[in-house]
């Protein structure tokens, strides 16, 4: 397995607060990586600097081998680093097809094609079809995508997501607010995504990141104190103890 | 704005505005043409901010700077006597005013939401003050324009031709903007408007893309500037004062924001009131408080019509499904 993004020593301090503290991690094509821990654990911000919306205090992101630390956002976009968003931030006027199609159109921007009609690239009509399909969302392609249910909007998110083609996925709470139908649906997409991703998942759902994950990270404080497979993170007395009060994580 | 494609309804009426534009003259006496000629050009100068606030989000406060530039371009950069020729004093004075925009804009984008909005009214007030208390441009005074520039058979001293050379610029800058809105790059900058936040994650670099549109923004501003001064053939500081670029920002949100047509309807709603208001005819002396009146109608207005002129059809067609609802409620 080829490790396609890769943290080491990331910290992030807000003054006398770290938020993120020497946190190193290592995302695998074909695996579900998750990171859980407790709200205020540091857990989104690590996403935040991944994704490069902001940069880390110290420590380093590579992204296929190539240091990335310095990149800004849309570089590390289009080289294939692609993200969701915990609250939704699709563009709520537009029609689902839109929201794919604009996401598609990241790849083959031509801007200077000033008086050529958007709809007529090919390539990101296409790509918008098919990621509109991927997400089980091809029947509403026409609707505004305010209109949507939340749990379609969340799909809308990956669908945007994958529309840039990209070879990770940060995924922060994607099944965020999703009633249990939604949260079979969207971990069976996710299943089908693994293959071709490397996926980072950060989600407070235990049954569903038990069920997905090939890996977990267990932050708290915003300090790594377990990374293993999900059979021993669920046996850690550590992570009973700091996380769940000795509830047994994940149990049936 | 949420129709990528524009519905036919909207290309006729846009077509019937400009065929009405065309056959103005041969009704109207020379005041009325006079009055037209003046309202496209502040229409061309609405079209210009429309691409910044209604397409990109971004809301300017210094417009008239550029719409300035443009303005004192046409004397200062023209022969000091003789008329100039208008096939490279025009370009030269759109290139002037895109230049200045190019460098508001790269220093002005680095800021977000009000912060921008002050920063451009900086500038703005920092070109105004260049004009008014320098004898560059003839101080608080202004400059007459010696002779109106031409080329070959164009003689922008006959109304009826100067009318005909605005109404082909407003139809042109009008189709050009239509099409770029069309296009990949107005598509990114409607995403820009609606989360650019996620257009960065997407993979858009934001910051050029919203420095072309300011550009290019300021150069059509530039072009309305230009006209205004060879139809006036006086220029002053007050082309560059922030009461225009807070006119023309009224204008774009008077007609609608998020539409093109709203700039032109804006612009002939927001200089008919003027005129209206300003009409001793009608208000006999209280005429020269015409500001109260047009101030008053357009709270009203922007109260009343939160969707702006444009969105007038659909607003009464929400309140006809709205009452029959009721009425099929109640029965």
């Amino acid at each position: 397995m080829s490790v396609l993004l890769r943290g080491t020593g990331i910290t992030r301090r807000w003054g006398g607060l770290v938020a993120v503290d020497r946190v190193s991690i290592d995302l695998t094509r074909g695996a579900v990586h998750a990171v859980i821990g407790t709200n205020g654990a540091g857990k989104s911000t690590l996403i935040n600097i991944l994704s490069g919306e902001i940069p880390p205090s110290a420590g380093s992101v590579e992204l296929l081998g190539q240091d990335i630390t310095r990149w800004t956002q849309p570089r590390r976009a289009r080289a294939g680093l692609g993200r969701s968003y915990q609250r939704n931030t699709i563009y709520a006027t537009f029609t689902v097809f839109e929201n794919c199609r604009l996401a598609a159109q990241a790849s083959t921007q031509k801007p200077w094609h000033w008086w050529q009609d958007a709809q007529a690239c090919e390539a990101s009509t296409g790509m918008a079809q098919q990621v509109a399909s991927k997400a089980g969302l091809s029947d509403l392609l026409d609707r505004p995508a305010g209109l949507l249910s939340h749990g379609q909007k969340r799909q809308l998110e990956i669908a945007m997501c994958l529309a840039t083609s990209p070879q990770v996925l940060l995924l922060d709470e994607p099944l965020a607010g999703m009633g249990a139908e939604e949260t079979d649906r969207m971990l069976a997409l996710l299943s089908d995504l693994r293959a071709g991703h490397a996926i980072l998942l950060v989600e407070h759902d235990m049954d569903a990141v038990f069920r997905i994950a090939d890996r977990i990270t267990v932050m708290v404080n915003g300090a790594v104190i377990a990374s293993d497979t999900p059979d021993a993170v669920r046996a850690s007395p550590e992570v009973q103890a700091a996380y769940l009060g000795g509830t047994e994580l994940g149990g049936h | 704005m949420s129709a990528v494609q524009p519905s036919l309804g909207r290309v006729v009426f846009v077509a019937a505005c400009f065929a009405a534009l065309a056959l103005w003259p041969f009704v109207s006496g020379s005041f009325g043409v006079d009055l037209v000629t003046k309202i496209m050009i502040y229409a061309l100068f609405a079209l210009s901010l429309e691409l910044l606030v209604g397409s990109t989000g971004l809301v300017c406060f210094g417009q008239a700077d550029f719409f300035g530039i443009g303005a004192y371009g046409a004397l200062l950069l023209g022969p000091s006597t003789g008329p100039a020729n208008l096939l490279w004093l025009l370009p030269a004075c759109i290139l002037a005013a895109a230049a200045y925009a190019l460098v508001v804009g790269a220093l002005s984008l680095r800021t977000k939401g009000v912060y921008f909005i002050m920063v451009t009214l900086a500038f703005a007030q920092m070109a105004y003050y260049v004009v008014h208390d320098t004898p560059l441009g003839g101080g608080t005074d202004g400059i007459y324009l010696s002779a109106k520039p031409g080329l070959g058979a164009i003689d922008l001293n006959q109304p009826l031709q100067l009318y005909f050379f605005i109404w082909f610029w407003l139809l042109a800058v009008f189709g050009a903007l239509a099409l770029l809105l069309r296009s990949r790059f107005g598509r990114a900058l409607a995403g820009i408007r609606v989360n650019e936040q996620r257009m960065r994650a997407t993979g858009f670099s934001t910051y050029p893309y919203k420095l072309a549109a300011f550009t290019v923004s300021g150069g059509i501003a530039g072009l309305a500037g230009f006209l205004f001064a060879v139809k006036d053939g006086f220029v002053n500081p007050e082309l560059m004062s922030w009461h225009l670029s807070g006119a023309v920002l009224i204008m774009i949100i008077l007609g609608g924001l998020g539409h093109l047509r709203g700039a032109l309807i804006g612009a002939f709603a927001f200089a008919l009131l003027q005129e209206f208001f300003k009409s001793e005819a009608v208000f006999g002396s209280f005429a020269k408080h015409w500001s109260l009146g047009l101030g008053i109608t357009i709270i009203l207005s922007v109260a009343l019509l939160p969707r702006g002129l444009v969105g007038v059809p659909g607003q009464w067609r929400d309140r006809l499904v709205g009452r029959r609802k009721t009425a099929e409620e109640a029965a």
